[in-house]
């Protein structure tokens, strides 16, 4: 039997809400509806006076060919950053699903670089492959490579998604490895006895009960990668060189902290947090279907 | 030939527990081997080695006299039915069938015989489209046999595979699996904690416990004459009941021929009594009771007693119903044949 807690006055229940409200409500209401109320403005280059312009700044957006090159770097750059992280996570976690010995400490060393901070990472990241000083770039150029991310974007690009996927990879072990210990031995011992390889169980049996926490990664890998990287992107880039690792959140930040132009970055924003919406709405359904079994 | 030999096996686990001590059994092709003991005994692990699913520390196993200590599981051509059924939630009945068939690499015109003709055998033709988690407990455990007998294996391995069903359909399935089993005439290994259901299946049952045998044996030679108070308490329902005698004897219990050890354990089933009146003959045991409570079932009546009014409870059963008071005093008989001596410190059967 439910037990239901009933209040007699109307008032208590939202009054225990308001809290919670309050927060949602200030922080992230307010600000969405400046940012859409922002992006039908223009203001003048002295900031003395702003007009209304409808959709100008989308017009404009959509006319210029480098948001679309933003857009495209942001499709590579999340595709690539979602595919290394689940698959390399994947197989962290289905090793240390194995593994039993050590395995509490080698599970909480791969966490580990879960809590360090997207900038420190990308600083990390930074020096580690600072062209002439950093320790990886150093043995990278010893071979022959002529490694450098200051000016060739495709470098710098592989280095924002190496500091990306380093980062994302404990956050989807994790679920992976709850994912894999909920899946029952027997299931995996009965197709053992099946007859079935090692190879062939994990792709027949596992990696199906697996795919409810790998879609749920996917999306939450990519809403990561859209919006939770622009600080590795900052720290180690900025966005450079010649925008080649610019993404669509670090262009607003581009344009309308660095450039000045509000309502254009607002435009930007809006459409991302379209995404956003979008993106969630298709994860709500599908986990609420519980994804094909 | 697939017969299948335990020769000393033995397992112990990392921590230094030992699980299975030094098990020896020769299993008869086609015959029907249940491994019976309360949990912990090592049944489950001992039918694990047999698969595979579990090393083996010392000893061997051999399927058809070829030993597969150091065979994967898929090599040693057996199927096992698992306690939870085991079936792969993500895949029609059709396709949990025909996995172990896919994988070995059956053509596919016969994988459709195969499977159609399991399901025919199981009844469960009309559900070959549906997921796992769409059926009832009972047809869950359908698919799971139907999984392992496409298969035609050597042997079949059955881990407590009734235990999660209601007890009326256990009793069905109990009787499909022997009918089955029968039909299919594949040597087969069952573990199960039920003595009703190890009775009534076994042709060859094995009572362990701690880890090792206790007896083994076809299962009225365990009824009729259990080596071990614990064979002797754990076959039968109720129990065997077990009194120690002390060496000058039990008020209210009286032995024609007491064996000449002192000290000992009396066993007697509660249905090899009869009630008797003062005058009647004499008997190999006459015990005397103060009823302490009744169970009418029916068929049947369980008295409680105990002897010579405040000692030790027993159990005696009755045909029918009986109309007797709480506090009456009994007087119950058995004959020489129905009694067991057993050793009062070790447990092991006393020699006739």
């Amino acid at each position: 039997m439910e037990k239901r807690v009933t209040f007699d006055g109307k008032a208590l229940p939202y009054l225990l809400l308001a809290p919670q409200l309050l927060v949602t409500i200030i922080f992230f209401y307010w600000p969405a509806v400046q940012a859409v109320w922002q992006s039908f403005l223009i203001q003048d280059a002295f900031g003395l006076s702003t007009e209304f312009v409808w959709f100008e700044n989308y017009q404009t957006l959509f006319s210029r060919p480098e948001y679309f090159r933003s857009l495209v770097t942001t499709l590579i750059f999340s595709s690539v950053v979602a595919f290394l992280s689940l698959s390399l996570s994947l197989l962290l976690a289905v090793q240390a699903d194995k593994q039993i010995k050590f395995a509490s400490g080698y599970k909480t060393l791969l966490i580990w670089p879960y809590a360090v901070a997207p900038a420190i990472a990308g600083v990390l990241w930074l020096f580690m492959f600072q062209p002439s000083l950093g320790l990886v770039s150093q043995s990278i150029r010893a071979l022959g490579f002529d490694w450098n991310p200051l000016l060739n974007g495709d470098h710098a690009m592989a280095l924002v998604v190496m500091a990306a996927t380093w980062k994302q990879i404990s956050y989807n072990f994790l679920f992976f490895l709850a994912g894999l210990q909920s899946i029952p031995k027997s299931v995996i011992e009965a197709s053992a006895i099946d007859g079935a390889s090692p190879m062939r169980r994990f792709w027949t049996i596992t990696f199906p009960l697996l795919s409810p926490t790998t879609f749920y990664l996917l999306v939450v890998n990519i809403v990561y990668v859209f919006f939770d990287t622009f600080g590795i992107i900052d720290a180690t880039t900025g966005g450079g060189p010649s925008k080649a690792t610019e993404t669509l959140v670090y262009k607003v930040f581009h344009d309308g902290r660095l450039g000045g132009d509000l309502g254009g970055s607002a435009a930007q924003s809006v459409i991302l947090m379209v995404m956003v919406i979008g993106l969630t709405a298709i994860q709500f359904r599908f986990v609420e279907k519980k994804v094909q079994y | 030939m697939n017969n299948v030999q335990l020769r000393k096996v033995g397992k112990v686990y990392a921590g230094g527990f030992e699980a299975v001590r030094q098990i020896s059994i020769d299993i008869p092709d086609g015959a029907f081997c249940v491994l019976v003991g309360p949990s912990g005994c090592g049944k489950s692990t001992l039918l694990r080695m047999v698969a595979g699913l579990e090393t083996i520390t010392s000893g061997e196993v051999a399927i058809g006299d070829k030993v597969v200590n150091a065979l994967d599981p898929s090599e040693r051509d057996i199927a096992m039915v698992f306690q939870n059924y085991a079936l792969y939630p993500h895949m029609s009945v059709y396709d949990n069938m025909a996995y172990g068939l896919r994988n070995r690499g059956t053509p596919k015109p016969e994988i459709e015989t195969r499977v159609q003709e399991a399901a025919r055998i199981l009844e469960i033709g009309h559900l070959l489209d549906r997921k796992p988690r769409a059926l009832s407990g009972g047809q869950r455990q359908r698919v799971a046999m139907g999984r392992a007998i496409v298969r035609k294996p050597r042997v079949f391995l059955f881990d407590e595979p009734l235990s999660n069903l209601d007890a009326k359909l256990r009793i069905q399935m109990r009787v499909e699996i022997k009918k089955l089993q029968r039909a299919l005439g594949i040597t087969s290994i069952y573990v199960t904690h039920d003595q009703l259901e190890a009775m009534t299946l076994a042709d060859m049952l094995v009572v362990m416990n701690k880890g090792k045998v206790e007896q083994m044996g076809p299962p009225l030679a365990l009824y009729e004459k259990p080596q071990t108070t614990f064979v002797a308490g754990f076959i039968g329902a109720p129990p065997m009941n077990l009194v120690e005698v002390p060496a000058g004897g039990m008020a209210g219990l009286t032995l024609a021929h007491p064996p000449q050890v002192g000290r000992f354990i009396l066993g007697i089933r509660p249905e090899h009594f009869q009630l008797s009146s003062e005058d009647a003959g004499p008997s190999a045991l006459v015990v005397e009771l103060t009823l302490t409570a009744v169970e009418a079932v029916g068929s049947e009546t369980f008295l409680y007693g105990a002897i010579g009014g405040a000692g030790r409870e027993i159990i005696v059963r009755v045909p029918g119903k009986a109309d007797i008071a709480i506090g009456t005093k009994l007087r119950a008989v058995a004959d020489a044949h129905d009694l067991h001596f057993f050793h009062a410190e070790t447990g092991d059967r006393l020699p006739d």
